[in-house]
């Protein structure tokens, strides 16, 4: 089974070879990183997180968003996902890489980072999230290497995978509830103090994560013979449409709470994201971008006719991506920062080393991804042939 | 050997069914467990500055020159990456749910000293993930460990007083006269006032109560002592005059207070 990874065409070293190109660079500027300190970041003390703890909270989500393709076939024998459940829960594991990767690079003493198993502390969300990460991890591992195993040797998957794949059913929405715990239970940030983090968290989850599964299923059938089916993308799309109209729904709900009561503190967060403040709004065109796709996006997949083409599909799921890249991960972080707890309005912008670095973590869950599903490829060809 | 692995396995998987069935209810214990603890440890250090008394800029600047020369607290000129652990902040960004829109100019930007509150509730203290920082029983000071900082900043986060500074860079690097009996610190971790541990260990009032002590016509500037015992000054004080706490309505508990 490993054996697939060693062994591909040029076109799948040619991008094993992209990948590294890409960690190196961001292993060089994470080495000016470690030498200079986060002063090479864009981050300050008054906006204390930048673009790597927003790639973090963007990607717990993609890892989630597992839980969509699983849910269905593993508890309602949904079959039409028979073939894509393991491109899913790779995925999940390519992503939880990166956010520990996020996470990590963020830190100002990394050396230390088995402080927190050294000094267990149990009233803090950020120990909770390790936790439920590694976890997740660990058994997004297990599922994908065992199932692919048995479907290799062409018999049924041991009966002690179920109890441990239906764990990974509630342990998927644990991880993206406990992320916005992270913010959502800080008095200080009255942007992130609002019960609706997790379940909009959620839904925008699982709006991006099986928009990206749909765009790489069409990448692998392109360049392999495995091909999970058109019925997989139609379901798929089908939840990328409940979760995007959700999600939209649960912004607008937060938008009519702030904006109705009018309470400065929460409001000011708000004014900052859509309008600027004092004159300064570096996040409102991003928005405005990203509020755009998200009404297009929902405009075109309430129709089960543009669903179907699917080269329109696809172009609508890079929008929802997109969208919920930016209104997520820099519109719901940075914002947090801004106005600061002392009413001062510091922007962000990342600086040319931590864009690199960001990259390279990208990178590493990608050479994760490419290297994961060409395994699965090698087994489902074989099968096929 | 099948069996083994199957038996471990199946326990292994109800290990981590019980830890992640436990969150909720491991919340609902430390809810419990927050609202039950006395908001007063045995001993609470408090202070009380009184604003009209700290206007004249002599008296911030004393209180900020001592603490920061004793710490070894470096300058740095960037305002996006100082480190401070005692400033000044205009009235309406300190206090800024009592500076209304017809408070008269030179009250709203009155310079007030500002510093760590050490909360009787502190939010830092509740998501540092590997206790770099706590709530001292014995004083209640809210301490914090350098060397044990991860730099994760979530308690930047979380203090709703920017009490506390991230070092972005190397601090040496901005340190003109080092004082060899405090030690300097190193990129990467955050830091704040401890109400100078350093000297109450050797029975000494904090670094910038000493000093403002010194300013001619600062007296009862700042006044310092146990606020759980009532025959402290400070408890006198605060039982005779009209005090304030920086944002209260949140619940942290704040300790230092203002006299206004």
């Amino acid at each position: 089974m490993i054996e697939n990874a060693f062994r591909g065409s040029g076109k799948y070293w040619a991008l094993v070879g992209f990948w590294a190109l890409v960690i190196a660079a961001g292993l060089a500027a994470y080495g000016v990183q470690l030498r200079e300190g986060l002063t090479v970041t864009g981050m300050s003390r008054d906006v204390s997180w930048g673009l790597y703890i927003s790639q973090f909270t963007f990607l717990v989500g993609v890892a989630a968003s597992a839980v969509m393709v699983v849910l269905p076939y593993y508890l309602h024998d949904h079959r039409v996902f028979g073939r894509t459940v393991i491109l899913g829960e790779f995925l999940a594991v390519s992503a939880v890489l990166m956010c520990m990767l996020f996470v990590f690079v963020d830190m100002g003493q990394p050396a230390r980072v088995v402080n927190v198993l050294l000094y267990p502390t149990l009233n803090s969300v950020m120990f909770w999230d390790m936790m439920v990460l590694s976890g997740y991890l660990l058994i997004n591992l297990v599922i994908g290497f065992v199932s692919l195993e048995s479907e290799r040797r062409g018999v049924p998957p041991p009966r002690w995978a179920r109890p441990v794949i239906y764990l990974s059913i509630p342990w998927a929405v644990s991880i993206h509830t406990v992320t916005a715990f992270l913010y959502s239970g800080l008095e200080a940030r009255p942007f992130w103090m609002t019960a609706i983090l997790a379940p909009r968290f959620l839904a925008s989850a699982f709006a991006s994560g099986p928009s990206l599964l749909i765009i790489l299923i069409m990448i692998v059938r392109r360049f392999s013979r495995f091909d999970p089916g058109r019925e997989a993308i139609r379901t798929l799309g089908v939840i990328v449409t409940y979760a995007m109209c959700t999600n939209v729904f649960f912004v607008l709900v937060e938008l009519f709470t702030t904006l109705y009561s009018g309470i400065p503190h929460h409001l000011h967060h708000f004014e900052y994201l859509f309008v600027g403040l004092e004159g300064r709004g570096a996040l409102a065109p991003w928005m405005w971008v990203s509020q755009g796709l998200a009404a297009a996006a929902v405009a075109l997949l309430l129709f089960p006719g543009v669903r179907r083409r699917e080269n329109v599909l696809a172009a609508v799921c890079a929008a929802v991506i997109a969208a919920i890249w930016i209104e997520k991960g820099m519109g719901l972080v940075i914002t947090g920062f801004i106005p600061s707890t002392l009413g001062r309005i510091t922007e962000y912008a990342p600086t040319l080393p931590e864009v690199m670095v960001t990259l390279g973590v990208y990178g590493v869950g990608f050479l994760a991804l490419t290297v994961l599903y060409k395994m699965v490829i090698g087994v489902r060809e074989r099968a096929a042939a | 050997m099948g069996e083994t692995r199957r038996g471990f396995l199946k326990k292994a998987g109800y290990a981590a069914l019980g830890l992640g069935c436990g969150l909720p209810l491991f919340g609902a214990a430390a809810l419990g467990e927050r609202r039950a603890r006395p908001r007063t440890p045995a001993k609470q250090l408090g202070l009380v500055i009184d604003v009209r008394k700290c206007m004249d800029g002599r008296v911030a600047r004393a209180a900020i020159e001592a603490c920061h020369s004793e710490h070894n607290v470096p300058f740095i000129s960037d305002p996006l990456e100082e480190v401070k652990w005692v400033w000044t902040e205009p009235f309406e960004r300190a206090f800024p749910d009592q500076a209304h829109g017809r408070a008269p100019e030179f009250l709203r930007e009155n310079p007030v000293l500002v510093l760590c509150n050490h909360c009787s509730d502190p939010p830092c203290v509740r998501v540092c993930p590997t206790k770099a920082t706590w709530k001292r029983r014995s004083d209640g000071v809210v301490m914090m460990d350098m060397h044990r900082c991860i730099g994760c900043r979530y308690c930047m986060a979380a203090c709703p007083y920017g009490a506390r500074s991230f070092n972005w860079r190397d601090p040496r690097a901005h340190l003109t006269d080092v004082r060899a009996e405090y030690p300097t610190r190193t990129a990467g971790v955050v830091e704040k006032c401890t109400f100078c541990d350093e000297r109450l260990r050797e029975g000494r009032e904090p670094a910038c109560v000493e000093a403002v002590r010194c300013v001619p016509g600062a007296d009862g500037a700042m006044t310092f002592g146990d606020v759980s015992d009532p025959e402290s000054e400070a408890s006198r004080l605060l039982r005779a005059k009209f005090t304030i706490c920086r944002r209260v309505e949140l619940g942290t508990g704040p300790n230092v207070f203002y006299i206004v």
